[in-house]
């Protein structure tokens, strides 16, 4: 496609300048969507009326001169677990696949407030529940750089949708690395911001412990920007914190003296796909030859945080997912023989494979006689993941990890061995559980070209960090310009 | 291990969850992995350990009691599989009633 811009920074520079009006970027962008959306189908749903009347109503208000937000006129794609007024909200599940939220998510209501366009929800796995989008209720979404492979997973479809240039911004939501994974294997930038820097208010729970929203972008400043229009304390969440939010697009020019990257040996070992570690290895000697010390540093529980993940995650889901009963909300059986039978059939029809599964191994680890075998134990190696990152992060400003062990892989390829996947969150988990800041930013391809994604983490809110480091990476490198091959399609 | 189909029949009867013959079977052996692969946090000494539920501050957030306005009647019942545009219609639980 042409030289339309990708970038949300360069938009709103267009548009303040009148180059493009919010009514031809819109535009631009659902035609976009028709060239490509067919071959990715990011999209469960896409709001085209919606989305030209705000624009229309951008475009005027900036002809009066009125003052319009950070974001006036660009457009985002919404992942379809968060609640949007007007739209559908499904969690890509039969059991909402009906479900019209009669509220706005606590995100929603600040993209409103700065005038973003909200384009159209997108796929994920269902409930958020994958790494792939292949448990999707819907349909599959494809990677854009190859359309055999997946995008990742849980926000699969909004990852893509950035990545195949639709739209330049899109949320997520991280649970156990559902916006880090994603983002690396369609080559952008993604994070997961500190646990209470973005309210969850709208967001349909998963395991409330862990889950955070943050943003996809193309590039580390409409990250950042993004990622300041979220933030903000919010007392609907009652694990929204209330500390102030850093002009974060402002700070990533200053220049990071004595920048000190730890890295952990073991993630360049076993486990991992040889070119991913090379790929990330020569990250950090760029990041060397720029000037960073780079100490190895010991996380001696983070190998435990794939099982420790999958009991916590799995027992809060089972609590939370035990609301959708056929009542009030959601999918309820035709026929059914008494109430209980009402509950079973209910929740059989409506519930996906994955989902089912953690259910039951959360009811299982929450059931009495296995509480503390699994779940308490669960919590204590939680505890002890935590406290390897705070020591770590005495000695280092920021931990350097690949994203995934491996890049995107064929579509069906791991559909049938579930615990196969766990595997693929083995870099991205302990952040949900130690609750700290991480982003995933892209640093190169495989030799069939599908992205690698490069993981910095850091310290609870110092999401600063995070940003000015990818930031100091991504202009010694060209790996964000890059676009998938889509002329082809 | 493999959960055994009456095992997985109690975890699904408790999660409220009705299974296939087929699906006992199927999620038995699934199960059984996924808690095989947990067990290796047994290889950890955790006695001394605090448990951490929550990587927030623990704390209660108060707020004054004060009325506000709530969601109106139509939109909560809105997504109701079943309503009478009053009430949610569920089905009679009470024999004779």
């Amino acid at each position: 496609m042409s030289a339309f811009p990708i970038s949300a920074r360069q938009l709103l520079q267009q548009m303040q300048s009148g180059h493009l009006s919010s009514v031809e970027v819109v535009q631009q962008t659902l035609a976009r969507v028709d060239q490509t959306e067919s071959h990715i189908q990011a999209f469960l749903g896409i709001d085209r009326e919606g989305a030209l009347k705000a624009a229309v109503d951008v475009d005027r208000r900036r002809a009066s001169g009125e003052s319009l937000g950070r974001l006036a006129g660009i457009p985002i794609a919404i992942k379809d677990n968060l609640c949007v007024r007007g739209w559908q909200t499904t969690c890509a599940s039969r059991m909402l696949a009906d479900f019209s939220p009669p509220y706005d998510a606590h995100v929603i209501e600040r993209l409103r407030a700065e005038d973003a366009i909200l384009i159209g929800r997108t796929n994920l796995d269902e409930f958020a529940m994958g790494s792939s989008c292949e448990n999707s209720a819907f349909q599959k979404t494809h990677n854009p750089w190859q359309l055999d492979a997946v995008p990742g997973g849980s926000s699969g479809g909004s990852a893509a949708a950035v990545g195949a240039g639709m739209v330049p911004l899109a949320l997520g939501s991280d649970t156990g690395g559902s916006i880090r994974q994603p983002a690396s294997f369609c080559g952008i930038v993604g994070m997961k911001p500190t646990y209470g820097r973005i309210s969850r208010y709208g967001l349909i729970a998963f395991a409330s412990s862990l889950d955070q929203i943050g943003p996809f972008a193309r590039n580390v400043p409409d990250a950042a920007l993004l990622l300041e229009v979220l933030s903000g304390h919010d007392r609907r969440d009652s694990t929204s914190v209330n500390v102030p939010v850093p002009d974060w697009t402002k700070r990533l020019d200053q220049p990071w003296k004595s920048l000190k990257i730890g890295i952990v040996p073991e993630h360049f070992g076993a486990g991992v796909d040889e070119e991913v570690a090379q790929t990330v290895m020569r990250a950090v000697d760029l990041f060397r030859m720029l000037g960073a010390t780079v100490n190895e540093v010991s996380l001696p529980h983070a190998k435990y945080g794939v099982a420790a993940y999958y009991i916590i995650a799995p027992s809060e889901a089972s609590s939370n997912l035990a609301r959708y009963d056929g009542i009030h909300y959601g999918h309820r059986a035709a026929e059914f023989s008494n109430l209980v039978d009402l509950y079973e059939t209910s929740r059989a029809e409506g519930f996906g494979d994955e989902v089912k599964r953690r259910i039951m191994i959360g009811t299982y680890a929450l059931s009495s006689g296995y509480y503390d075998a699994y779940y308490l134990k669960a919590l204590k190696v939680r505890r002890l993941i935590a406290n390897d990152f705070q020591q770590a992060f005495e000695n280092v400003d920021v931990i350097l990890t690949p994203t995934s062990p491996t890049p995107a892989y064929p579509l069906g390829a791991q559909v049938s061995d579930p615990l196969k996947m766990y595997m693929d969150d083995m870099y991205t988990v302990p952040a949900n559980l130690a609750g700290i800041p991480g982003i995933s930013v892209p640093c190169g391809f495989s030799s069939s070209g599908l992205p690698i994604g490069l993981q910095l983490l850091g310290p609870a809110f110092e999401e600063d960090r995070l940003l000015k480091t990818a930031y100091m990476y991504e202009q010694a490198t060209d790996w964000h310009t890059r676009s998938p091959a889509l002329s082809t399609f | 291990m493999s959960l055994s189909p009456d095992d997985v029949l109690k975890v699904a009867r408790l999660s409220r969850l009705k299974l296939t013959p087929e699906e006992l079977e199927r999620f038995g052996g699934q199960l059984g992995q996924i808690l095989d692969y947990v067990h290796q946090l047994d290889e950890i000494e955790t006695s001394a350990v605090e448990p951490m539920a929550h990587a927030g501050a623990l704390l209660n957030v108060f707020r004054a009691d004060e009325p506000a306005e709530s969601l109106d009647r139509r939109e909560a019942l809105k997504n109701a599989p079943k309503a009478d545009g009053k009430y949610f219609l569920v089905p009679q639980i009470l024999e004779g009633a």
